[in-house]
């Protein structure tokens, strides 16, 4: 346990002092910002427009769905921006330790890889949240001078955040085969990429197949949480999935226990 | 305290050490010599538990390195050629961080600190980021990691390089210091290093054992001719017949000399041999004035380049 609390402090302070962790938490929310603002403002003037059709034809107004109009759109925005951010986020975990030879360190140290892996797990996913929860201040502004459905607000985010553990977890295990950080992200971005569009290619293939793909789909799983509705499927597919990469990335390290 | 047995492990089909055996015993100050890609770094990481031999086994303290590889690790301080150092960290959350990871207890985490801080003189930059020192500090604080927390046994993987002479002194004393209640194992190809740190030689050479002595035993029983320097009142004309009809004497060597007052000369003589008393009789008995007899022994310069070169006396020997 203790082992495991130094590597998430060490690696979060880390993040701190080197620009990247800044650049790429102000990027997200400053894109995310602007995806808001031009969600908001179409929005708005929607709703005026709407109003005043109903003036002229002496009707009530019809109630604007804000969380359909917007806020589930914007989720949809994000989760595709945590898929070109998060790799940069976690390219350098093992991939820079290798290089450094600072892996040297841990291998010899009386710390088992479990714990390296998940302390370095968890501490991106820290910078993930730190991400998510600067972007929650757009969804105080509508608090404010609207009046969204909270619910739907939070199962996004925690679709945003299952989707995340995803990302990072094969952004990890990606950074555990090489000493090339550029390699490291590009292949997790590649990976991912890969099963993202696994539900378009379905579009080309018969029914059955179509079926699989899409339930591999990373964003297929997505849609429910944007909307509002928790699934369990959804989470155990998230859950599963990131397991299956964070195994693998202790795996890849145990092996140098063992590999001759 | 190590005891390694028929350790082998290739690279590929490449071997790096073959059948590599040997003992560590607790206290003792073991020197690995051997040049480049001799198998030294190769040895250490599989006893640090950085990677699994290809065959054999490796225990330390009782534990074997496969089998009870986080008791093993417990007990080393490791310093890699490389010190793994995190270049982003100031000197004192990096040795935190390590101590941390090695299992030092949170009370004893400061004060572990402040020990090695002293032990390896690294006060003045306690605070600055590691990225910004210079080799020598890095090397120091290299060895500060692997002092952290008070292992039974060190390894240090050319402890001394990128030092500066003065540095090199203080720690090559450290060692000595830390010899006294640890067990260290240290790779080098500085020879006079070996000597003046080390209870005993291991000289590997293309991944294989090639001689293991204590240095000064090594020195001796790899001298396969004796050499030595005698200094006469008399010119080589009267002495070269003399020396020569000696017993024993290869051959007799004139040297420069410094005045014309005494001539130096140079004797071989035949394998262990020592024939400085006959000389000196000779000399004696000619009535000629004796007014040096030194022996060469050969250093350790010698006796590695002898190994390494795979030269037939070694073989012999």
């Amino acid at each position: 346990m203790r082992g495991y609390l130094a590597i998430v402090q060490k690696e979060l302070k880390s993040y701190f002092v080197s620009p990247l962790a800044y650049v790429v938490i102000f990027l997200f929310v400053l894109i995310t910002g602007i995806f808001f603002y031009l969600y908001l403002s179409s929005f708005i003037r929607y709703a005026m427009q709407v109003a005043l059709q109903a003036q002229y034809y002496r009707s009530m107004a019809p109630k604007l769905n804000i969380n359909q109009m917007v806020i589930r759109y914007l989720f949809g925005n994000m989760s595709v921006f945590a898929l070109f951010w998060l790799p940069l986020i976690t390219m350098r975990s093992f991939a820079e330790e290798k290089k450094m030879g600072t892996i040297e360190l841990l291998f010899t140290s009386p710390i088992k890889n479990s714990q390296t892996v998940l302390g370095k797990f968890t501490a991106s996913l820290i910078i993930f949240v730190i991400m998510l929860a600067l972007t929650f201040i757009y969804m105080i502004f509508l608090m404010v001078y609207g009046n969204p459905e909270i619910p739907p607000i939070l199962t996004g985010y925690l679709g945003l955040f299952l989707i995340g553990t995803v990302y990072i977890a094969f952004g990890l295990f990606f950074s555990s085969i090489t000493e090339n950080q550029i390699i490291a992200a590009v292949a997790t971005f590649g990976m991912i990429l890969l099963f993202w569009v696994m539900g378009w290619i379905g579009n080309f293939v018969g029914p059955d197949t179509a079926e699989i793909l899409r339930n591999l789909s990373i964003i297929e799983h997505f849609d429910d949480f944007a909307k509002g509705v928790i699934d369990t499927k959804h989470i155990v597919y998230y859950l599963s999935f990131a397991f299956f990469g964070v195994f693998l990335t202790y795996l890849s390290l145990e092996s140098n226990r063992w590999r001759v | 305290m190590i005891e390694v047995r028929n350790l082998t492990r290739y690279y590929g089909s490449k071997p790096a050490i073959v059948d590599v055996t040997f003992d560590v015993e607790k206290g003792e100050v073991l020197g690995f010599l051997g040049p480049n890609a001799a198998g030294k770094t190769t040895t250490m990481r599989i006893i640090t538990c950085y990677m699994p031999a290809t065959s054999g086994t490796v225990k330390v303290a009782g534990f074997d390195v496969f089998e009870d590889s986080l008791e093993v690790r417990k007990r080393i301080g490791y310093m890699p050629e490389n010190p793994p150092l995190y270049h982003d960290m100031t000197v004192e959350s990096y040795l935190d961080f390590v101590a941390k990871i090695k299992g030092v207890e949170p009370r004893e985490r400061k004060k572990s600190i402040d020990r090695v801080v002293e032990l390896t003189n690294i006060r003045d930059v306690r605070k600055t980021i590691i990225g910004k020192l210079s080799k020598g500090f890095r090397q120091r604080v290299g060895l500060a990691q692997a002092l952290i927390h008070n292992p039974e046994v060190l390894i240090l993987d050319e402890p001394t390089v990128g030092l500066d002479p003065k540095q090199i002194i203080e720690v090559r004393k450290l060692i000595k210091d830390l010899g006294q209640e640890h067990t260290i194992i240290l790779s080098t190809h500085i020879l006079p290093e070996v000597s003046q740190t080390c209870d005993r030689v291991l000289i590997i050479n293309e991944g294989r054992v090639v001689a293991e002595d204590s240095p000064e035993n090594l020195s001796e029983r790899l001298q396969s001719s004796e050499k030595f320097t005698i200094q006469l009142d008399v010119p080589p004309e009267t002495a070269l017949p003399v020396l020569e009809k000696v017993e024993g004497v290869n051959r007799v060597i004139p040297e420069k000399s410094s005045g014309d007052k005494f001539y130096n000369y140079s004797v071989e003589t035949v394998r262990k041999k020592d024939l400085r008393k006959e000389i000196a009789k000779v000399v004696v008995e000619n009535g000629w004035g004796l007014y040096e007899l030194r022996p060469h022994g050969m250093s350790l310069e010698e006796v590695f380049l002898r190994l390494t070169t795979k030269e037939e006396e070694v073989e012999a020997s």
